[in-house]
């Protein structure tokens, strides 16, 4: 030891030596991250009596002392003392897709696949054929509906092929009454060729229907009632309708609130505060039984579209403060620019401000997300059978009565693994996004 | 506002017609009156150069000219548009100014030459191909070409200004505005930006320039303009301006000045 | 002086075109047209719900909150029977959101500072422990907090008859939980004005140690003295009276205990289920709100030798909560609208009185749901004015 600090090195010639105690080794971890002050040692030996405690506890129940088989409650009883998991291996298929026919489950399963795409494209920068991708992803829904709910495929097909023409023309020009203008033609076209024609005002002459697209039955799909959807498929259902349709939605609202126009913006915050004020099981409630009043007599809905509705406007105002955020960590330079450029307020919105607001809330957007999808379970109390409503519907099963804990637990655990997944990746963008500032 | 001003510069140039007619124009931020009565007559390719202790109003002023601020009396009237609620003329007056600003506002989501294009492109109504070929002919005069593909977030201060100023060339404008373009520089860049600035007013561009860069002052400006609270205070060829400033503040602010 | 010829002038434009492209007249056309928007949908749907509502012969009005529930409620802070009517029926439902909403806001806060704290530690064990905890509760739904305790509550405690009995006092049954009542006797007045009077000293002695302290730099030991009086005090006065409390002990009679008070397992859970849920956000906040305050503040306090608790109170804690308070409201917020989950376990808040049992008794769904939004919105509304008095205040006091 004294031999090194006696040692004299040519200038430039010092090598680099240990330091004089230990930066590694067990012990010394242990010492440092767990027994370093006396409150740490009372702190570290109160949470090792609390794991001691818990954790044996926990595991035997849930793994070593359960039941992985049987047919019904006393055979698992038999096997085991702790859980009876044989349970949900049974109701798996109940859970995944509700009561959708089994013959027709391959659309479910093939929605699921587009949605995986489509979400790995929209999240992943850098993923290959990135662009299809996302002109995929505007498909998606109608896509999606259709497999789901089934009928004329064709029908679908041509709305969205208007739709599309509809789109692409507008982004042609950049003045709004072109835009509208172009729009309200391609709907008219659309309806006087395909959707029934039209019928001519202050007379009964009909014209236009020129082609009946209820002939082409070529891709039709059986028709599935709604009222079958049920378990972790609804769970993502509405998850993914509320956050697919909040978004535009909310952005309107958040541009409406920095608007400063003042009834526009009054309209948005008296909205926005409204449906933020109010818990989203009084908006259920309104969906499930009052919806109806405020439709002209005699318009009726399923419950799942009126529920989508109710979840679509509720997530929306949560969306427009969010991207409200957004909007105002945005530079006033940058709309500054964009107007000595000359840029009008639309294209300066789409093109600066907008790109840049929503890529600093995206983080924000998912967690507004992961909030929905929790909140997707409140159905159960209208009714639908999201899937701890088919977890309790089960408990009602005589066969399998009592075993709460396991349905609960189980879950709990697939909420847990998406919510935790999708919560990672929010804090992942977060941090690129603050890295990303710093250079 | 003498009418009798020669249409030759103070170099010696042909100055052409009258591009920017500031009358009586007066501005309020709520109670506050932040521009009394300026008048302003800026000759097609005329360089002016506007400065002035911090708060008298210089960019508020130079704003007004492409509307980014609103004025509430009198006329501004710009390539014989003049400046009202009317959106059209808004919009014909800022297709015509470009404006530089003092923290470049680039796009950070853009690339440099996409920060180009854009404008001529969304406002221009030009194809794509033409933009490019254009601002790539801009970006070599501000001498950097090979940064197109680059995000503003990595180039260095100096280098954003001039694809600032490049990217308001792409609109071709007539008048360009710069507000304090070099003042959020360090010294080096500030000579990059300052060459480009000298190098555009030797091509003829109208300018309007508030600077607190002396030399530049002197070799370029045509007419050098001082402001204090919100007033025009003194307005003179660069020459009278420094060697034998009128008003006392003047010479208080070009004292100042001169001493660091 | 010549006036320029305006490009725009000559041909005189349309009055449609000179409407639309003046700034001012757009945006009044703008607005007219979006209230015009909005008031047909209003419009519509008020006309439609008076049709559709006379259709059924229901019309509209709240003379029903006049008229007898005729439905039991098993928590009531007030007196109610279902003689009663609607009306008092939703004064006992606010009266239970509040109790398990304030209950809850108090738990969850203190709960959600230990945690965050903890999950600070440089404890490794405890760290992780925390973080364990924090992530495991906030990704998965509140509803299923609420079920799992309850179930807990209900099926793993025990039934009256083997209570499990806390020192011959409180009960755990899975009816709930038994405790005695106090009932105070004519003497606690003393107690009571003790502890007014170790407050209001409390607050003299701060005032003056504070002034003291300003003049003469000398610092008193405030913390302990405010302690002695407060606690200290009403607690001499309490022995030196005899201790002027009975206590009304529940006794087991039957099937369940009778006197003293409970606290029911629908309370319990729903409270518990809120407080856990919300302490985990709260957790997350305050850590935040820690960690948003820049490290050099600390260690610049420290270089100006101040001792570390002082550090904390002076310069971090006042920073750290400008940042925490806004996020910390709306979580205040998110509890409160989460209360009325209690409709899935049958707890008797607003959203179960009136907006359940006597939204199904009377068919009054649209009254019923207006007045229990407008009850939420209102405790929205306060708790953001309260949250924004006190941001302003401390805004105010960092400046
Ligand atoms: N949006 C605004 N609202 C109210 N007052 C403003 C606003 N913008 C500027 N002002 C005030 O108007 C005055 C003039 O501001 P301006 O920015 O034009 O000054 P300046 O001469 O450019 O100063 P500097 O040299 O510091 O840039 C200042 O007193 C400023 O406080
Ligand atoms: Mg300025």
């Amino acid at each position: 030891m004294s031999e090194s600090t006696q040692t004299k090195y040519e200038p430039g010639q010092h090598p680099s030596l240990p330091p004089p105690f230990k930066t590694r080794g067990v012990a010394l971890w242990l010492k440092e991250n767990l027994f370093s002050t006396p409150t740490n040692v009372v702190l570290s030996l109160l949470a090792i009596y609390f794991l001691y405690k818990v954790v044996p506890g926990v595991l035997e129940w849930s793994l070593f002392d359960a039941a992985f088989t049987g047919n019904d409650r006393n055979e698992c009883r038999a096997q085991a003392g702790g859980a009876c998991w044989a349970f949900i291996g049974e109701r798996l298929q109940l859970f995944t897709y509700g009561f959708y026919p089994e013959a027709e489950r391959w659309r479910v399963n093939l929605s699921f696949v587009l949605l995986v795409v489509c979400s790995v494209g929209l999240l992943w920068e850098n993923c290959p054929g990135r662009k299809w991708i996302i002109a995929l992803s505007v498909v998606f829904p109608f896509a999606a509906a259709f497999l789901l709910v089934g009928g004329n495929g064709v029908k679908l097909f041509v709305a969205l092929a208007c739709v599309a023409v509809a789109l692409a023309l507008m982004f042609r020009g950049s003045s709004t009454t072109f835009v509208i203008v172009i729009g309200a033609v391609c709907a008219f076209l659309a309806k006087f060729i395909f959707f029934g024609g039209i019928t001519l005002p202050f007379t009964d002459i009909h014209v236009g229907g020129i082609i009946d697209l209820d002939d082409y039955t070529f891709l039709n799909l059986p028709e599935v009632s709604t009222d079958l959807f049920g378990g972790f498929m609804l769970t993502l259902i509405i998850g993914v309708t509320g956050i697919v349709f909040s978004l535009p939605l909310g952005i309107l609202l958040a541009l409406g609130r920095q608007s400063n126009l003042p009834i526009v913006k009054y309209a948005c915050v008296v909205f926005i505060e409204f449906i933020r004020g109010v818990p989203l099981i009084t908006l259920l409630f309104v969906a499930s039984t009052m919806l109806s009043y405020f439709l002209p007599p005699g318009t009726t809905f399923n419950l799942l579209i009126r529920v989508l509705i109710m979840v679509t406007l509720f997530a929306s105002a949560y969306m427009a403060e969010v991207v409200r955020g957004g909007l105002q960590a945005v530079h006033k330079g940058q709309t500054e620019a964009a107007d000595a450029l000359g840029l009008k307020y639309w294209p300066s919105m789409r093109l600066i401000v907008l790109p840049q607001a929503l890529k600093i809330s995206i983080p924000a957007i998912v967690n507004t997300f992961i909030g929905l999808y929790k909140d997707s379970t409140l159905v159960i109390v209208i009714g639908l059978l999201d899937p701890l409503g088919i977890g309790r519907a089960s408990l009602a099963d005589t066969k399998w009565n009592g075993l709460t804990n396991e349905v609960y637990l189980f879950v709990a655990i697939f909420f847990f693994i998406s919510c935790y997944a999708m919560a990672r990746y929010s804090l992942y963008l977060e941090n690129k996004l603050h890295t990303g500032h710093k250079r | 506002m003498n009418d009798s001003t020669n249409n030759v510069s103070a170099t010696g140039r042909a100055l052409g017609e009258s591009t920017i007619q500031i009358r009586n124009m007066h501005k309020w931020y709520g109670e506050f009156h932040v521009l009394r009565d300026i008048n302003l007559d800026v000759k097609s390719g005329e360089r002016i150069v506007v400065c002035g202790p911090s708060g008298s109003g210089k960019s508020t002023m130079i704003r007004c000219i492409n509307r980014l601020e609103e004025h509430q009396q009198g006329d501004i009237i710009v390539d014989n548009v003049e400046l009202t609620n009317d959106l059209k003329n808004i919009e014909a007056v800022r297709r015509e100014v470009g404006m530089v600003f003092q923290h470049f506002n680039l796009f950070p989501h853009l690339t440099v030459l996409e920060n180009c294009t854009l404008a001529p492109i969304w406002v221009r109504k030009q194809p794509k191909a033409e933009a490019e070929a254009i601002a790539m002919k801009y970006l070599e005069r501000v001498k950097i070409p090979d940064q197109a593909l680059k995000y503003p977030g990595q180039l260095s201060g100096g280098q954003q200004q001039r694809v600032a100023i490049a990217r308001s060339l792409c609109m071709s404008p007539k008048v360009m505005l710069f507000d304090e373009p070099t003042s959020a520089l360090d010294p080096e860049m500030i000579k990059e930006v300052l060459d480009v600035m000298i190098e555009l007013a030797e091509e003829g561009m109208t300018m309007i320039c508030v600077t607190h860069e002396m030399g530049f002052a002197k070799t370029v400006a045509d007419r050098v303009i001082f402001m204090d609270e919100g007033q025009i205070i003194e307005e003179n060829e660069p020459d009278q301006f420094f060697n034998n400033p009128q008003s006392e503040r003047t010479q208080l602010f070009l004292s100042q000045i001169l001493a660091h | 002086m010549s006036t320029p010829a305006l490009a725009h002038s000559p041909s005189q434009p349309s009055l449609i075109s000179r409407l639309w492209y003046d700034k001012e007249n757009r945006s009044i056309i703008v607005q007219i047209l979006a209230a015009m928007a909005l008031l047909w949908l209003f419009g519509s749907m008020v006309l439609n719900a008076i049709h559709n509502l006379e259709a059924l012969g229901k019309g509209f009005s709240f003379n029903f909150l006049k008229q007898p529930a005729s439905y039991d409620i098993n928590q009531t802070l007030i007196e109610y029977s279902s003689r009663s009517t609607h009306f008092r029926a939703m004064l006992v439902g606010i009266i239970n959101t509040l109790l398990v909403a304030v209950a809850g806001i108090f738990l969850a806060t203190i709960l959600g500072f230990i945690l965050g704290v903890l999950r600070l530690s440089k404890n490794w064990l405890v760290n992780k422990l925390a973080y364990c905890y924090i992530e495991f509760v906030r990704n998965v739904p509140l509803l299923l907090h609420i079920l799992l305790i309850h179930g807990v509550v209900v099926h793993s405690l025990p039934r009256p008859k083997q209570a499990i009995n806390v020192g011959d006092a409180a009960f755990f049954t899975n009816r709930g939980v038994f405790m005695p009542s106090p009932e105070f006797l004519p003497l606690f007045k003393f107690v009571a004005a003790a502890f007014i009077i170790g407050v209001v000293f409390t607050w003299g002695f701060r005032r003056y140690a504070k002034a003291l302290q300003e003049r003469t730099g000398k610092q008193l030991p405030v913390f302990w003295v405010s302690l002695i009086a407060i606690i200290g005090l009403p607690v001499v006065v309490f022995l030196a009276t005899g201790q002027p409390v009975n206590w009304d002990i529940p006794v087991l009679s039957g099937f369940n205990y009778k006197g003293g008070m409970v606290v029911r397992p629908e309370f319990l859970a729903l409270w518990l289920a809120l407080s856990l849920y919300t302490a985990a956000f709260i957790a997350e906040i305050v850590r935040a709100g820690i960690l948003a305050v820049n490290h050099g503040q600390t260690e610049a306090s420290m270089a100006l030798g101040l001792p570390r608790n002082r550090t904390l109170n002076l310069v971090v804690i006042p920073q750290a909560l400008r940042v925490i308070v806004p996020p910390l409201s709306s979580q205040y917020l998110n509890l409160t609208k989460n209360s009325s989950l209690a409709i899935a376990i049958g707890y008797m808040d607003v959203t179960a009185t009136i907006g359940g049992i006597s939204l199904n008794q009377t068919g009054r769904e649209m009254e019923c749901m207006l007045i229990v939004m407008a009850i939420y919105l209102s405790f929205s509304l306060l708790i953001s004015a309260g949250m924004n008095y006190y941001n302003n205040r401390i805004a105010l006091v960092e400046r």
